[in-house]
């Protein structure tokens, strides 16, 4: 008789389970060593560092958006909703914060000390006058504590996200159709934030988010290294996070929704539940992406959450190739240097005599492009390149030898 | 004996065609039990209102010892109350192996969070490895169930359906496709099967149903025509005009 091999089906500790989870520590680790060892020499700059931050941090939108995707089948073309929220959530804490230290210090000269009231006012008249408010509006009720401001970045996003989900899920709305409600609902979003009188300062968004209150003696070089720690710290404990999320059977379930939810659903298991609690997971996770992003970028504004944004997520995350982390955050990661490579005017223009093509234009019809050719010809995409090592070669001939087994050109797990 | 199942005049109809028409039937905790019916007699049909999938315009589907009805209930409920269904296509997940298909069927809490926070126990290993055996699929634990053949993807599903533990197993067209060993390993576990419990198994197939020598239940056109044991059920009229005498 033969016996099972005496791995099968026993719990494994993560890393153990999957060896990318090391691989794509280490990597991590030696970037932001790497980085902060140059920027401390000055042979990068500031800016450079920042990139490289706010980069790690698209990484981590980018594998919550594979896991959401890639493994349980769900397209959301409305992830980067959630980083924005995350983003607006920090920054309300930081602008409240930098324009109060600001106003005291320019009221600490005059002959009566201001009174709290005043300072808030003359606070609310600095940041809201831009909408011809002065007042903070109630959305900004938490603005003060860094502490509520935190836990509103997960928060918001995970009742958002949960309250879309279970209206989604338990109707049964899937494929394309859900992909279409969540572009709605970013769009609806950001169409509200785009209004002066939704109390977020309409188009011209929160800016000054690079500065850190209490950290005004450090300096940006020294804020953007911290920053970038804190953005590698965040992508490596997410990489974790979703390495046990699609380990052993949750992950076998969660892929086995992605595969054939109606048949999850005969087995007993509530594949809604299921789904909502992978989709308001995977939304938190982004939310503090987003919460990492914005104090690196310094400023955020409604067309951040625009639709376009998530359809990006999603063509990293395809690029990349979807079902396996490290494929997400390496494409995440190349893409969007590519693209601040391309549209920065980093690329050289190419003549044609007739034609001059200038890639900050033409970047985006590469992309499409590309896109395009890695759905049609490359579906694993850049992760794909990883099987062409020796040890891990995908099979060649038929999967089994009868009738019903896999061909070859369909198996692709 | 109270019954397993009592299908009460139960009927549907999809754009005005009856698809089943008032149909009682009544199983019991254990044995076989074979449905036959030429095709559009409302056999898949009869299948998707008991395990959730349809909904019957009327009718009850009353369950167990306390007769609790089952119509309106979601799919993933009537399953944990003890209903498992195979599909006539086998439909195991390709994509993984077969030692995570038994698992992923295994008797266990199915509370979302619950699986979300699983161990996989030495008890469930011990389950599935049994299963795995029952169904002869024990050498093949770790390749991709998109390997496998057709007739093993069949047991792998009949051996889902054993990992969670039902007390009535529906069945459809089990020995679609298969050649004659494959047919007589797959009769072998259905009737291992169903010494402990209900199985019901929906089938197209004359010779195969003589095989499983069994109660006959033969549906015409969303309703019951005949019952009883094989030669009892061919040798009636109604039945040899509407399904044999073709």
């Amino acid at each position: 008789m033969t016996t099972a091999p005496s791995s099968t089906l026993r719990p494994r500790f993560v890393i153990a389970g999957n060896s990318s989870v090391l691989w794509a520590l280490l990597v991590l680790a030696l970037v932001t060593v790497g980085a902060t060892v140059l920027a401390e020499a000055g042979m990068i700059s500031t800016s450079f560092v920042k990139t490289l931050g706010k980069t790690l941090c698209l990484c981590l939108a980018a594998i919550a958006m594979d896991v959401v995707w890639g493994y349980c089948g769900i397209l959301s073309l409305g992830h980067m909703a959630f980083f924005g929220i995350g983003g607006y959530a920090i920054g309300q804490w930081l602008m409240t914060a930098r324009t109060t230290d600001i106003v005291t210090q320019n009221l600490a000269g005059q002959p009566l000390p201001p009174t709290p009231r005043e300072i808030e006012q003359a606070v609310a008249s600095q940041i809201f006058g831009v909408v011809g408010a002065d007042d903070f509006p109630w959305i900004w009720a938490f603005s003060h504590s860094l502490a509520l401001q935190l836990l509103m970045v997960v928060l918001v996003p995970g009742v958002l996200a949960g309250l879309f989900g279970w209206l989604a899920f338990r109707s049964r709305v899937t494929g394309v159709y859900l992909s279409i409600l969540t572009q709605g609902m970013t769009l609806a979003l950001s169409l509200w934030l785009f209004q002066n009188d939704s109390g977020l300062r309409g188009n011209n968004g929160l800016s000054g988010l690079q500065n850190i209150p209490g950290l005004d003696q450090w300096g940006q070089d020294r804020i953007s290294l911290l920053f970038l720690w804190a953005s590698a710290g965040a992508l490596g404990a997410g990489y974790v996070l979703f390495a046990w999320l699609t380990s052993g059977r949750r992950g076998s379930a969660i892929r086995a929704i992605r595969d054939d939810e109606a048949r999850l659903r005969f087995l007993g298991h509530g594949v809604e539940g299921l789904k909502l609690l992978v989709f308001t997971l995977t939304a938190v996770v982004t939310a503090i992406a987003g919460a990492l992003y914005y104090p690196q970028a310094g400023i955020i504004n409604p067309g951040e959450v625009a639709p376009l944004a998530s359809i990006y997520l999603a063509v990293w995350v395809a690029i990349g190739g979807r079902g396996r982390l490290y494929g997400a955050a390496l494409g995440a990661a190349l893409v969007s240097l590519l693209s601040s490579w391309f549209t920065g005017g980093g690329a050289p223009d190419i003549p044609l005599g007739f034609y001059t093509i200038q890639w900050t234009d033409w970047w985006t019809v590469l992309l499409g492009l590309t896109f395009v050719a890695v759905t049609l010809w490359a579906p694993k995409g850049l992760g794909g390149l990883f099987d062409l090592v020796p040890s891990r070669k995908p099979r060649q001939g038929d999967w089994g030898p009868d009738d019903g087994a896999w061909r070859r050109e369909e198996g692709q797990p | 004996m109270t019954a397993l199942l009592h299908v009460d005049s139960i009927s549907v109809s999809f754009d005005g065609f009856r698809a089943i028409n008032d149909l009682s039937l009544t199983v019991e905790p254990t044995g076989l039990r074979a449905i036959i019916g030429p095709n559009g007699a409302g056999k898949t049909t009869f299948m998707d209102i008991v395990t959730g999938k349809t909904r019957p315009d009327s009718g009850r589907v009353l369950w167990g010892e306390k007769a609790q009805d089952l119509v309106g209930l979601s799919e993933s409920r009537i399953a944990r109350l003890g209903l498992g269904r195979k599909f006539q296509r086998p439909t195991v997940f390709e994509a993984q192996t077969v030692a995570e298909n038994l698992d992923l069927a295994l008797r266990n809490p199915r509370q979302p969070l619950r699986v979300l926070f699983a161990r996989r126990t030495a008890d469930d290993r011990a389950r599935a490895l049994a299963i795995a055996e029952e169904i002869g699929l024990l050498p093949h634990l770790h390749r991709r169930a998109g390997e496998l053949s057709h007739g093993q993807k069949q047991w792998l599903e009949i051996g889902m359906l054993l990992a969670q533990d039902p007390r009535l197993l529906l069945v459809d067209e089990p020995a679609a496709g298969m050649t004659v060993p494959e047919r007589e390993h797959t009769t072998d576990l259905l009737r291992r099967a169903a010494e402990t419990r209900a199985v019901v198994v929906v089938e197209h197939d004359m010779e195969f149903v003589r095989r499983l020598d069994c109660r006959v239940t033969v549906l015409h056109e969303g309703r019951v025509l005949a019952e009883g044991s094989l030669d009892h059920v061919t040798s009636n009229p109604d039945v040899i005009d509407v399904y044999l005498g073709r």
